[in-house]
């Protein structure tokens, strides 16, 4: 996706930042073979495994900075879990805590100079979106039976217009993992090569004040963009969760 | 400038002409490169899987310990401070109970002091009275005494100089006239 116009020296490699790459030699790249994708999510498990586990490791009754970020997290977190899906739903809460901080990470890691945004790609987003639908899904209906179907048929509404609606909900269902992903993906993407155009900008002297400028200001975006995808998908998630636990509205 | 931007926008449109002809050869984004989607796939699920194994083996327990046991300290500390002040509070009854004893006792003590001082004084003005009683009378009776004595010698001294002045007159001495003549003059 390497465009190049001759005379200027202007290098447009928006997309160059999101290819796979074998971390080894070139050639195929297989189920197993160590990417770039490979090592960025190392990198994250890594940062989370520090903040979590490192940082926690004093157990101070008055925590130090990094543990106060991991009580933070789990505080964060906990609470939007039994806010928005219960008390019940706090038996889920390693699950969306797992999926949080895996998101905020990756987000937050791929703001990195030449790192690997993982988030960025729709298969990564594609399959936590279909893991929350479809785990979501099986829990209704294990913990309501046939009932769970009732999320569909909006008894509040009168009788004529209830086989319509239901047609809308089962439909918006369906669309909830497609929205989840690509909302986050795309957001990630975006913004990722928006910079890296203004930065291919920067390669003319005069403008690249104003490149350099619009590159901060993007990235201060990106670092709000970053938390915020990642608050979102979770609430998400909180929020289907809430549905398979109670589907009556 | 105006011809330099004008060149950058050409340059974009070329770029951008150029661009759309490479993603036709390259399938377009890298997200869609559905090549690369097993192994994605399958570094996302050991990623999840290793996140997921270390947060419930250690993060989470550990961090819920802490929070628990910080509420826990913060609870005890909020009691042991409940528990000061009702301490304190019966430490300042007690005190001010103390004080209250003290000052009956010191009234008391006042009181006593007053009436055994009251006693003494009644006992020591009547000793003085007495003996000022005593030593007046004493005194005037010595008075008396010298005052007596006194006319007394006042009386012989008389007779004597009647009788001298009588008998340095030629006169012939009676005692016993002279001296009744006196006694009636000085009575006189």
């Amino acid at each position: 996706m390497a465009t190049e116009a001759e005379g200027t020296g202007l290098v447009f490699h928006p997309m160059d930042q999101f290819i796979v790459k074998p971390l080894f030699g070139e050639g195929p790249i297989h189920w197993y073979t160590p990417t770039n994708v490979t090592l960025w999510m190392g990198l994250t498990v890594l940062a989370i495994i520090l903040v979590l586990v490192v940082g926690t490791r004093g157990r101070a009754v008055v925590p130090t900075r990094i543990q106060s970020i991991a009580e933070l997290a789990y505080g964060f977190v906990h609470k939007m879990v039994e806010d928005v899906a219960g008390k019940d739903g706090l038996k889920y809460f390693p699950y969306i805590f797992t999926l949080f901080m895996f998101i905020v990470f990756a987000n937050f890691l791929g703001l990195l100079p030449r790192a690997f945004t993982a988030t960025s790609h729709i298969a990564v987003t594609g399959v936590l979106a279909l893991m929350v639908f479809v785990s979501v899904t099986v829990l209704g209906f294990v913990k309501n039976g046939a009932s769970f179907l009732g999320l569909f048929w909006v008894a509040s509404a009168p009788l004529a217009l209830r086989p319509v609606l239901a047609l809308i909900e089962v439909i918006s269902y369906f669309v909830r993992p497609v929205s989840h992903s690509i909302r986050l993906a795309g957001n990630m993407m975006a913004g990722h090569a928006v910079i890296k155009v203004f930065a291919g900008f920067a390669a003319i002297a005069v403008i690249s004040p104003l490149s350099i400028a619009a590159i901060t200001a993007m990235y201060g975006l990106e670092i709000l963009v970053s938390f915020i995808q990642a608050y979102v998908f979770t609430i998400l998630t909180c929020v289907y969760l809430k549905d398979a636990l109670h589907p009556h509205h | 400038m105006a011809t330099e931007t004008h060149d950058v926008a050409a340059d974009v449109a070329h770029g951008a002409a150029e661009a759309a002809g490479h993603a036709a050869q390259s399938a377009g984004m890298p997200q869609l490169d559905f090549a690369s989607f097993p192994n994605q796939i399958f570094w996302l699920l050991v990623t999840l899987a290793l996140i997921w194994w270390v947060l419930t083996r250690i993060a989470l327990p550990r961090i819920s310990a802490v929070l628990a046991d910080r509420q826990g300290t913060i609870t005890g500390d909020l009691t042991a401070a409940e528990d000061y002040k009702l301490k304190a509070k019966d430490a300042e009854a007690a005190y001010e109970r103390a004080l209250a004893d003290a000052r009956t006792q010191a009234q008391k003590i006042v009181a006593g002091a007053k009436a055994e001082i009251q006693k003494d004084l009644a006992v020591a003005t009547a000793h003085a009275d007495a003996e000022i009683g005593a030593r007046a009378a004493e005194s005037e009776a010595r008075i008396n005494e010298v005052r007596a004595g006194a006319l007394e010698a006042v009386e012989n001294v008389a007779k004597v100089t009647a009788a001298d002045i009588v008998a340095a007159l030629g006169g012939k001495v009676d005692a016993k006239a002279v001296a009744a003549a006196v006694s009636a003059r000085l009575k006189g």
